[in-house]
């Protein structure tokens, strides 16, 4: 190397220019040899297990995508007006704070600004608010009783926030889907379906009379839970509608199942 | 031969200091699962950091197909995933990872805070996490309008008319957010260049902080 003088090949002596100080001292890594146990060296032994933990991690992740499809709605609309905007799961809390008197319409700055102020200010600035040297979280009862309560309500709002959206989307008006045509019209199921009340209400066709229309209702429903509905009402409703015997009621609800019109 | 190769460039270059101040350093036994298996807590944050990388990795090549307007996102987005091959698992990784990034997130927040990791000194790595946090919920925030259905419009409609409630600035983000009068095609321009530029830029910038700190601090000792 041109730059070095004594001849080390193994040391590059860069003396004279800007680049890196000649006598460059060595950043010492943080001792833990006041910690009891055994250390370990971060390269390679550390770093293995690091690794077989992504290892594990990585299977459940790939098992989780693909148990389940990412969704893909139909193109964005502005037009539709029935559709019921829900915001991803981690906004969830924040929507749903939105949602009460005490923080919307009039009090919207208590929701917008005030209450994330201090909720998210207060996070930012945890370590001055707690000063003391205390780590554990039993010896620090403030800190870990505010950071516990915290936590459940950000739980609890998420939860009520799911629960409410659930509840909205059961009660919108379904919207009946672009295939109007019934699915094995010449079926037994379809005979039974003839016979009993069912027609008078959700129609012959399935369009829905007084009640709702059944078209797709096999994409949203199980057998089980037609047999129930069929049993105990629903809504509207009334039970026992279904006067035929169980073996009937099962061939209805499995062709009823079948009804998966998009 | 490699070896020669490696020397030749260590000659020139001087790499070998830099990898060994990555490499050089003990690991404690408090936070090793090998020696206690309740140190698994310790993990989330390394955890958090590789599905940051999967994100990156799958968004990348997401990229390759996306289209960022209005007349073709959501059939770019079907065609990706209904057609390519490979294309459903790619985009489940960077749907799924996007809500297992957060949960780790916050897992790992809970550990720094539960095990009082963020005393002095390290105080500011902890304003650093919680920078992180932000920008990673900011991430999701623009990533949710990218497929343009109708969930992820009416998710931003909702989303931009809660930030223009703010007093003050509210118009003024609204109008930065929306790139116009209403959520349409600047929208989502705008949402794809922070999500695929801006917000990756400053979460690398504030992660190589977080670990540049954490090397500098070393892991907070056993309780």
């Amino acid at each position: 190397m041109s730059h070095n003088q004594d001849g080390n090949h193994k040391q590059v002596h860069y003396v004279g220019d800007s680049r890196v100080r000649a006598n460059r001292t060595k950043k010492y890594p943080p001792d833990y040899s006041e910690f009891p146990g055994n250390n370990e060296a971060f390269w390679p032994d550390f770093l293995l297990k690091e690794w077989m933990v992504a290892a594990v991690f990585l299977v459940g992740f790939m098992t989780l995508v693909m148990a389940e499809d990412p969704p893909l709605g139909e193109i964005a609309d502005p037009t539709n007006t029935s559709f019921l905007p829900v915001p991803d799961w981690y906004f969830l809390f924040i929507y749903q704070w939105l949602k009460y008197k005490w923080a919307a319409g009039k009090f919207i700055v208590i929701g917008t600004i005030i209450l994330p102020a201090i909720l998210f200010g207060a996070l930012a600035v945890v370590p001055w608010l707690d000063r003391s040297k205390e780590r554990r979280p039993l010896k620090r009862p403030i800190a870990t009783g505010l950071m516990s309560i915290a936590l459940i309500a950000t739980v609890a709002l998420t939860w009520a926030a799911e629960d409410e959206h659930v509840k909205q989307l059961e009660s919108a008006p379904s919207q009946a889907p672009a295939n109007k045509k019934v699915i094995g019209q010449n079926e037994a199921g379809y005979q039974i379906y003839e016979k009993n009340a069912c027609i008078k209400c959700h129609g012959d066709q399935l369009q829905g009379l007084n009640g709702p229309s059944l078209l797709g209702v096999g994409k949203k429903r199980t057998t089980d839970e037609i047999i129930k509905y069929m049993n105990e009402g629903k809504g509207a409703m009334p039970a026992g509608m279904f006067q035929g015997s169980p073996q009937e009621q099962k061939i209805l609800a499995d062709w009823l199942v079948k009804q998966k019109q998009k | 031969m490699l070896k020669a190769m490696y020397e030749w460039i260590d000659e020139r270059l001087d790499i070998n200091p830099i990898w060994r101040d990555v490499a050089d350093h003990e690991v404690p036994e408090h936070v090793n699962p090998a020696h206690h298996f309740s140190a698994f807590i310790y993990c989330f944050g390394g955890l958090t950091f590789f599905v940051v990388v999967i994100q990156i990795l799958s968004g990348m090549f997401l990229a390759m197909y996306f289209v960022p307007d209005i007349v073709n996102a959501n059939a770019s987005v079907a065609y990706l995933q209904n057609e390519l091959a490979m294309g459903a698992i790619v985009r489940g990784m960077h749907h799924w990872g996007a809500s297992v990034a957060i949960v780790m997130l916050f897992l790992h927040t809970l550990r720094v805070f539960f095990t009082g990791s963020y005393k002095h000194p390290r105080e500011f790595n902890w304003v650093v996490g919680i920078s992180i946090f932000f920008v990673m919920l900011g991430l999701g925030f623009t990533g949710y309008l990218l497929p343009w259905d109708n969930k992820a419009y009416f998710a931003t409609k909702v989303g931009l008319e809660i930030a223009s409630s703010v007093p003050f600035l509210g118009a003024y983000i609204k109008t930065f957010l929306q790139g116009g009068d209403i959520v349409g095609a600047q929208t989502l321009a705008r949402f794809f260049a922070l999500h695929v530029f801006f917000l990756p830029a400053a979460l690398l910038g504030l992660l190589g902080a977080h670990f540049v700190l954490i090397r500098r601090q070393g892991i907070s000792g056993p309780l």
